[in-house]
């Protein structure tokens, strides 16, 4: 390695208790030349990051810990390495974008410009690649539910009424249209009203 | 009539309670406003969200503003303090280990007595004391400065968010905190230790958690703020009659807002709280107060006194730092906006801090003010015209 690259060389600590996000995050930004380390636990975080006195932290904004960090903007002790708060109005659009990717980094005083934004850059289409899975998974779970809704709401019908499942199926669903409702919305309101005559 | 959207972020805490209170009870629908409320995972990340524009306007630690104010948090546009949420509501715990040299000692954990809990711990501690508090800049962390400013063992403070403070006291990574209900109460259920003082036993009447939001939105949308401010001050005024503290402990407790069992939340609603795993009980006057004695008002007086204490942790000159908190705290606004509605309005804007030992009667509009004890535990006045002495 020549000294070139060894100066550009970042060390940078994701703060990630999950492992696959922490790992797809060392895929994009090793590739860049830098030195990664990851911190999965809570307990002793602040200290940890001391430790390792890294040029950049980066950590979810979901992430609750990421209070404990800010602590580390105002050590000022001669072993503490100042931390600065990535919410600069120097990078107004890098930091609106960070902010709505739910990415938040803690960045050594000092470090060039250019090259905290090629390592933000590469976070941030991570993190809203991470937001849109959540979304997605959250999505899924929430048809899931309302399949299982519409499920138990059938069997109340066919039940109480005698009759088959798709006949269920479609009292549901005229219901539902006639109410301006959607059917998941009748079938909770069914299997609630089952639930308190029961 | 459509209403105006409005989006208001917080922190699941108990003292969360007026927003979610404003929306769910419909003080705000009332008000013509469509309340989308956004909960934080951090103060870090609900500041953010507030100075980038997610949320309109937020709940927020009381020193943050000021502290932002004072340019301790980088060169980010103001927050301003349109009123103040809730007072008081924070406690104090140890360790169980701790908790346990307290009682060989024969400390008596009264729950008041702030010079003799400090004195207790001092003779206690065995090497310095870790202090887990939720933020740099919080209500928390000045109060146990000023408790501690002298004649007290040595301590650091670790910040912890809240909802882990009970893990980390029972793992050893602090001895003692510093928290907002219902985590106090929490560590006590999980025996992870005893709580020893509220906040109130340093300062009686600490200003809390504010309703901040940035300057150039406010002066854009008076109206909205106009409505904001008055379905947050209703809702506070509701939640102070008696009556609805449990309805207001359950609302609390559904999944969305706090997440935390409703009879852990009433604790402190009522002022009986349960300060060990032995089960004893405690009974905490003005342990929180949304409304009563002014609660709302945003003293220009305590944003200094935040301010002073700010300034000489960190260098900085402590006038220039009350300067600087004063204006950020929109006394005209609420003026402006809460009179209408039956708000009782004082003669200042800014008081000697720390005098009444008793509640008081003070000069305002209707005449109808009456001021709760406000007196620290050591007898400290602070008056912002002498901040000296």
């Amino acid at each position: 390695m020549t000294g070139a690259t060894l100066a550009l060389r970042l060390h940078i600590v994701i703060v990630e208790p999950y492992e696959a996000r922490a790992r797809s995050l060392i895929e994009c930004l090793q590739p860049l030349g830098h030195q990664v380390t990851v911190i999965a636990e809570a307990a002793g975080l602040a200290r940890r990051v001391r430790e390792i006195a890294p040029d950049i932290v980066l950590i979810d904004m979901a992430n609750p810990s990421r209070d404990t960090l800010e602590e580390m903007t105002l050590a000022s002790g001669p072993l503490d390495r100042p931390v600065a708060l990535f919410v600069d109005r120097s990078d107004a659009d890098l930091t609106r974008q960070a902010i709505e990717a739910g990415v938040s980094a803690y960045v050594i005083d000092g470090l060039q410009p250019q090259r905290v934004a090629a390592v933000m850059d590469a976070a941030i289409a991570r993190f809203q690649m991470f937001r849109r899975m959540r979304l997605e998974l959250e999505a899924t779970r929430r048809a899931l539910e309302e399949r299982k809704l519409i499920d138990r709401a059938k069997g109340i019908l066919m039940k109480a009424r005698g009759i088959g499942e798709d006949e269920a199926y479609a009292l549901l669903r005229r219901t539902a249209m006639d109410q301006g409702r959607k059917i998941a919305e009748v079938a909770a309101a069914l299997v609630t009203a089952a639930g308190l005559l029961s | 009539m459509t209403r105006t959207a409005l989006r208001l972020g917080f922190v699941p805490l108990l003292d969360a309670a007026p927003l979610i209170v404003a929306r769910e009870m419909g003080f705000a629908e009332a008000q013509g406003l469509d309340l989308t409320l956004r909960p934080a995972p951090s103060w870090a990340s609900l500041r953010d969200m507030a100075l980038w524009g997610q949320v309109e306007a937020a709940q927020m630690l009381a020193p943050v503003p000021v502290a932002i104010a004072m340019g301790l948090a980088g060169p980010v546009e103001r927050l301003d303090i349109l009123q103040v949420l809730s007072v008081n509501g924070d406690v104090l715990g140890v360790s169980a280990a701790l908790e346990a040299r307290l009682r060989a000692q024969g400390f008596g954990f009264d729950f008041a007595d702030a010079l003799a809990a400090r004195a207790a711990l001092a003779a206690a501690v065995e090497g310095p004391l870790r202090i887990g508090v939720p933020f740099p800049f919080s209500t928390h962390v000045a109060l146990v400065r000023h408790w501690l400013a002298q004649e007290a063992p040595p301590y650091s403070l670790h910040t912890i968010p809240p909802p882990r403070m009970a893990e980390a006291l029972a793992e050893g990574e602090i001895d003692a905190f510093c928290v907002g209900e219902p985590w106090g109460s929490v560590a006590v259920e999980r025996g992870a230790g005893a709580l020893i003082l509220p906040g109130t036993a340093i300062w009686a009447a600490a200003p809390e958690k504010v309703l901040a939001a940035r300057p150039s939105w406010v002066a854009d949308n008076p109206e909205t703020v106009a409505q904001l401010m008055r379905a947050v001050w209703l809702a506070g005024r509701w939640m102070d009659d008696p009556a609805n503290r449990v309805t207001v402990a359950d609302l609390l407790a559904r999944s969305e807002h706090v997440n935390a069992p409703p009879e852990l939340l009433d604790r402190a609603l009522r002022g009986q709280m349960v300060i060990s795993s032995r089960g004893e009980e405690r009974r905490v006057p003005g342990m929180i107060r949304f409304h009563e004695g002014a609660a709302p008002f945003p003293w220009r007086s305590q944003a200094a006194w935040f301010a002073r204490q700010l300034a000489r942790d960190n260098g900085l000159d402590p006038n220039a730092a009350m300067a600087a908190a004063g204006a950020i705290c929109r006394t005209d606004l609420y003026r402006a906006n809460l009179r209408g509605i039956g708000a009782d309005l004082p003669g200042a804007s800014s008081r000697i801090e720390g005098a009444l030992e008793h509640p008081t009667a003070v000069a305002s509009e209707r005449g109808t003010m009456i001021l709760p004890r406000d007196a620290f535990f050591d007898r400290t006045i602070f008056d912002p015209a002498q901040p000296d002495c």
